[in-house]
């Protein structure tokens, strides 16, 4: 009943995002509009993969660091995609494709950097340690981000700083065929690792005690939710609140046990984003609202109301 | 008859890294189906590392751990689980649970990787809430327990995986006479009736004295003392290893230790 739900929702929300936008289409050329097949379409896919990807990376960390304010970005990723993307910038590299990459770059140097950073503790991947090198690692790079922009010309990096902080307008075909490609090996190991997660939450000793294979298991989370997180910074900028707050929605409807959290997390982070950069791009017709914002401006209500029913139960 | 053999360790060393001292230093021992083993000692004697080596999760510096025939560190954490089952001193809880959720974890070994739990998984939660007299909680939520209802609930969880050997470190730290009692008869109930070795660390001397088959004393990693109770627990060992005079009354035909004032006319 509840899965039923949540599918009529994505359903609703693809629906919608598909249907609505700034530009008229009449419904009898709708399958033939290129406004539809070349733009609505592919941005609506886009938007549920990223949405879904963010989503399930936030609850899987949530998992791995023992802290449910865990967020994809908690990590240092974002800061690190910054400064990839900055970078690009201001080395003057052009093509259709160089601010993706420089930003995935940036990502996974962040990634290498606080997992190397997070061995220091002794213990391998110490929570503590990793949510303190990602902070560090993100700060760092914010700062390096910023004196690079202070350094250069403002014009250029209005891009920049409109691109990072979040949109699908780049959304193409070609980005949801890389995305539908990247995402399901990250998204399988994730969903693999549900009932070991379910474990780690009562800490590593009991967790090796019932079964689960500590090290590698967080290893394997941690690369799999940063490689996710870092193809979405890629392709759409750091949309925030989607990875921290869908995760908890679900946890008021699914409980914690990450085999059902997971895969419901990636649906309704999914169907948040469709549905938030639905109303960005309507809203304000013909400008568009960064989508970051929608995402919090439906999300919060959405997220108090569920807290409510929960804690009433 | 000779009883099976589960937990056979040997001669065990061990030093953390950059420790001045051996935290274990040659102890011995070994766990057969049906008997209850009291592992005794002050505070950082190396009660619980000895558990950590001898299930693999520490490699001794001398000596072997077996696990049925075979060496603790070659089994996988998985198949392991399903032999040997631990209640540890302390575990987190990260997110709420149900009592019934928490004890389902403990099936987590036997369940494939996408499967879902079957009819077996589930009638072996339920008979594992009976054994630990909790299955009335089952839809309560963990932080809604008493201490000794807690720790039922995580005896339960062990008991779930179905193993041979229960490990118990500390189980009943900070409960009352009522719930460590309860705790005490619940394991020498899983040993005689349901055949389980159990190893339990314990600060209890006199109930470890009235419950177990054999104590194990440890003083600064060494085994000072093995045994039946009564062998084990006399004036002078017990005075020597916990550093404080004490008197020995028989109760039951079991040691009980008497811990004496300072001064006596105090």
């Amino acid at each position: 009943m509840k899965w039923l739900g949540l599918g009529l929702v994505a359903l609703l929300s693809l629906a919608l995002a598909v249907l609505l936008g700034p530009a008229h289409v009449p419904l009898a050329q709708f399958a033939r509009s290129d406004i539809v097949r070349s733009l609505r379409l592919p941005r609506a896919i886009l938007a549920f993969l990223v949405g879904g990807s963010l989503a399930l990376s936030g609850a899987s960390l949530q998992a791995l660091v023992r802290n449910p304010l865990a967020d994809p970005f908690l990590l240092g990723l974002s800061g690190g995609a910054g400064l990839g993307a900055v970078l690009a910038i201001a080395l003057h590299l052009a093509g259709p494709w160089v601010l993706p990459l420089a930003a995935f770059g940036g990502a996974l140097f962040a990634m290498a950097l606080v997992y190397r950073l997070g061995l220091v503790g002794g213990a391998e991947l110490d929570p503590r340690v990793l949510i303190l090198a990602g902070v560090a690692v993100g700060a760092f790079a914010s700062a390096v981000t910023t004196a690079i922009v202070s350094l250069s010309d403002a014009a250029e990096l209005r891009n920049t700083f409109l691109w990072l902080w979040g949109g699908l307008s780049g959304a193409s075909w070609d980005t949801v065929v890389v995305m539908a490609v990247y995402a399901p090996l990250p998204v399988l190991v994730l969903f693999a690792a549900a009932r070991p997660l379910d474990l780690l939450a009562l800490g590593e000793e009991p967790a090796r005690h019932l079964g689960a294979d500590v090290v590698p298991l967080k290893r394997r989370v941690y690369v799999a939710a940063s490689l996710l997180t870092a193809a979405a910074v890629a392709v759409s900028g750091v949309i925030g609140f989607v990875g921290l707050v869908v995760p908890h929605a679900m946890r008021t409807l699914w409980g914690h046990r990450h085999r059902p959290l997971l895969p419901a997390s990636f649906v309704g982070g999914g169907a948040l984003l469709a549905l938030s950069d639905t109303v960005a791009r309507v809203a304000v017709a013909p400008r568009e609202l960064p989508v970051g914002i929608v995402t919090a401006l439906i999300g919060v209500p959405v997220f108090a109301l569920m807290l409510r029913r929960w804690s009433a139960t | 008859m000779e009883r099976h053999l589960i937990l056979d360790v040997r001669g065990v060393s061990y030093r953390y890294p950059s420790a001045a001292a051996d935290a274990l230093a040659c102890v011995s021992l070994n766990a057969r189906a049906g008997e209850f083993h009291a592992v005794l000692g002050p505070n950082g004697s190396g009660k619980t590392t000895l558990v950590r080596v001898a299930l693999g999760l520490l490699s001794p510096q001398a000596g072997t751990s077996e696990v049925l025939g075979r060496p603790a560190t070659t089994w996988s954490r998985r198949e392991l689980a399903r032999v040997v089952a631990v209640v540890t001193q302390r575990e987190e809880g990260l997110f709420p649970q149900r009592v019934r959720e928490t004890v389902l974890l403990g099936r987590y070994p036997r369940l494939s990787l996408w499967g879902a739990e079957r009819a077996q998984d589930r009638s072996a939660v339920e008979r594992a809430l009976g054994r630990c007299d909790v299955a009335g909680l089952a839809d309560r939520w963990l932080w809604t327990l008493s201490g000794g209802e807690y720790q039922r609930v995580r005896v339960a969880r062990a008991l779930a995986q179905e193993p041979q050997l229960l490990v118990l470190d500390e189980p009943t730290a900070s409960l009352d006479v009522r719930h460590e009692m309860e705790l005490f008869e619940l394991a020498r109930t899983l040993v005689d009736e349901h055949g389980l070795a159990v190893v339990m660390i314990t600060h209890h001397i006199n109930l470890a004295a009235r419950f177990a088959d054999r104590v194990l004393l440890l003083s600064e990693g060494r085994a000072v003392g093995q045994g039946a109770p009564g062998e084990v627990l006399t004036r002078e060992t017990v005075a020597r290893v916990f550093a404080w005079p004490v008197a020995i009354e028989a109760f039951d035909g079991r040691p009980q230790v008497v811990p004496l004032r300072r001064r006596r006319n105090a």
